[in-house]
């Protein structure tokens, strides 16, 4: 039943280190993007504030799968944007990482938005005292205390991203679900074992997350 | 709402403010004028490209409205059946028998931890293999088939976090009144639980929306994603007009969505007419975060 595992013509493993290679940069990418949105959300310049709140609500609010084909068709095809990429799936695996980016982005800021109303206002207003400025009281007294309480939605945000790289085979990046839609169709007697080894890859990609952030999250609390 | 991250500005303070809005201003200029500037280069700025969604009826009405019923229907048809299922999921989880608890326990966590996409495949080489389903309709039936099997086990999380929200009391009471357990729950939990889950639920929708489009994208279900492509192809290449009208129509939805589950949530926390306080509205990247509900 599982022979197909054997016969060397599907690359599982490959499929699966790419699925873990786009998860691994766009979270990095979200994780400092969505800071950096996070920082205009809550920053003393209207503008910047404004444009947080627009920027998350828009693209919040738009299927990730439009973005990462937009990444494609509007980016890479009408205004020829390849990000240094050769090949089309070289092409599909960078541009699928900056729509990742784009999208959890958002989620990140949000996650980041309620883990700093989980500081008390005292904190702030301590460091405003003694004299440091907005971005010395964001970086050095509000955001570290807002990283720890926002481990367990960053947790579920980074979960959440795992599962949706497998969007990036909308626009044929090499990865697990464009490697398991190719395989379903070929091993069509096989069908029900090709998707057992697919849930059991992403349940090994999904589930020690959860439970190494979980007990992160514990450790990591500030206690009040 | 942050307000105390910094003082209120002095005229030193107002004049830094200037400079930053304008640099920043300056920073978001060229980065429109260097996507303009590509756009015009390869003609997408060109009017004929705009025009058709205003002028032309026919791109609503043979393109973009028949999409966006597809999308609805899909939509629709997935909450409405993964709402019942979702609800006995979490009554499931809730059972006083261990092999209940744990079975359904396996099934929610199992379809929670999947790719909705995987989900949508393997139901599209299903009904495939082992069904009549005409190919017009295998990939909205693939879709929806997706769809429930992983809202309905997020919908269960929202059930158990809800009925779990309301004070032991209640459970308590009914139990003094000798009501059976199905009573107790059909009578006196489910029905305070739903006020407090409102707002969760209404945000899975938006995710549900967003997730039809995956359907478009990969099993060539015809929906509002895949109507775009219909358009570029009829009217001359206008990709990115398409997909801007396309990402717009999405956003309308999902921002009405996204304020109706605030509004709620809002009114909901104001009122205290139910037991419990409301769960907080989520719209996850694709998942509500349940987890984290439930110890709230």
């Amino acid at each position: 039943m599982f022979d197909f595992l054997d016969s060397g013509q599907y690359d599982l493993l490959g499929a699966f280190w790419v699925t873990a290679k786009l998860t691994f940069f766009s979270a990095i990418g979200s994780l400092i993007w969505g800071t950096a949105l996070v920082t205009m959300r809550v920053s003393p310049v209207p503008m910047m504030r404004a444009f947080g709140t627009v920027y998350v609500n828009v693209v919040r609010n738009t299927p990730l799968t439009v973005v990462i084909v937009a990444c494609l068709m509007c980016l890479n095809q009408t205004l020829l944007v390849s990000l240094g990429g050769k090949g089309s799936e070289d092409i599909g695996f960078r541009l699928a990482i900056l729509g990742l980016v784009a999208y959890t982005g958002t989620f990140v800021c949000e996650a980041l938005r309620s883990g700093i109303n989980t500081v008390p206002p005292g904190q702030a207003e301590a460091a405003r005292a003694l004299g440091l400025s907005f971005f010395q009281v964001l970086t050095l007294v509000v955001l570290p205390q807002a990283f720890r309480s926002a481990v367990t939605p960053l947790a579920n945000v980074l979960i959440a991203l795992t599962k949706n790289t497998t969007v990036a085979a909308a626009i044929s990046a090499a990865e697990a679900a464009s490697l398991m839609k190719k395989m379903i169709e070929f091993e069509a007697d096989a069908l029900f074992a090709v998707f057992a080894v697919f849930a059991f890859g992403f349940m090994v990609l999904t589930l020690p997350t959860g439970l190494l952030l979980g007990w992160a999250a514990k450790r990591l609390a500030v206690k009040r | 709402m942050t307000s105390f991250l910094y003082d209120t500005p002095g005229p030193r303070a107002k004049r830094r403010n200037v400079v930053y809005t304008i640099v920043f201003l300056a920073v978001l200029g060229l980065v429109a004028w260097w996507v303009l500037s590509a756009m015009a280069d390869k003609n997408q700025l060109a009017a004929e490209k705009w025009t058709p969604f205003v002028t032309d009826s026919r791109v609503w009405t043979t393109y973009l409205l028949p999409g966006l019923t597809e999308t609805l229907k899909a939509a629709a048809l997935s909450i409405l059946i993964a709402l019942p299922l979702g609800a006995l999921l979490g009554i499931g989880r809730l059972s006083d028998h261990r092999w209940v608890r744990v079975s359904t326990g396996a099934l929610v966590e199992f379809f929670r931890a999947i790719p909705v996409l995987l989900l949508m495949i393997f139901a599209n080489q299903i009904y495939r293999q082992f069904t009549t389903v005409s190919s017009d309709f295998r990939p909205l039936y693939a879709v929806v088939t997706g769809l429930v099997l992983y809202n309905a086990s997020v919908i269960a999380e929202v059930v158990r976090a809800g009925v779990l929200s309301l004070p032991r009391g209640q459970g308590d009471a009914a139990e003094a009144l000798g009501m059976r357990k199905s009573q107790t729950m059909l009578y006196v939990l489910l029905p305070q639980a739903v006020t407090v889950m409102l707002p969760a639920l209404v945000s899975q929708l938006v995710v549900i929306v967003k997730d039809t489009a995956l359907g478009g994208a990969m099993l060539g279900f015809a929906e509002l994603l895949t109507e775009g492509r219909n358009i570029t192809a009829n009217y001359g290449a206008n990709t990115i007009a398409a997909l801007t009208v396309i990402a717009l129509i999405f956003i309308a939805i999902n921002f009405a969505l996204t304020s109706c589950a605030g509004w709620l949530e809002k009114r909901l926390r104001q009122g205290k007419k139910s037991a419990a306080v409301a769960l907080p509205a989520q719209a996850g990247p694709t998942d509500a975060e349940t987890k984290s509900v439930s110890s709230a």
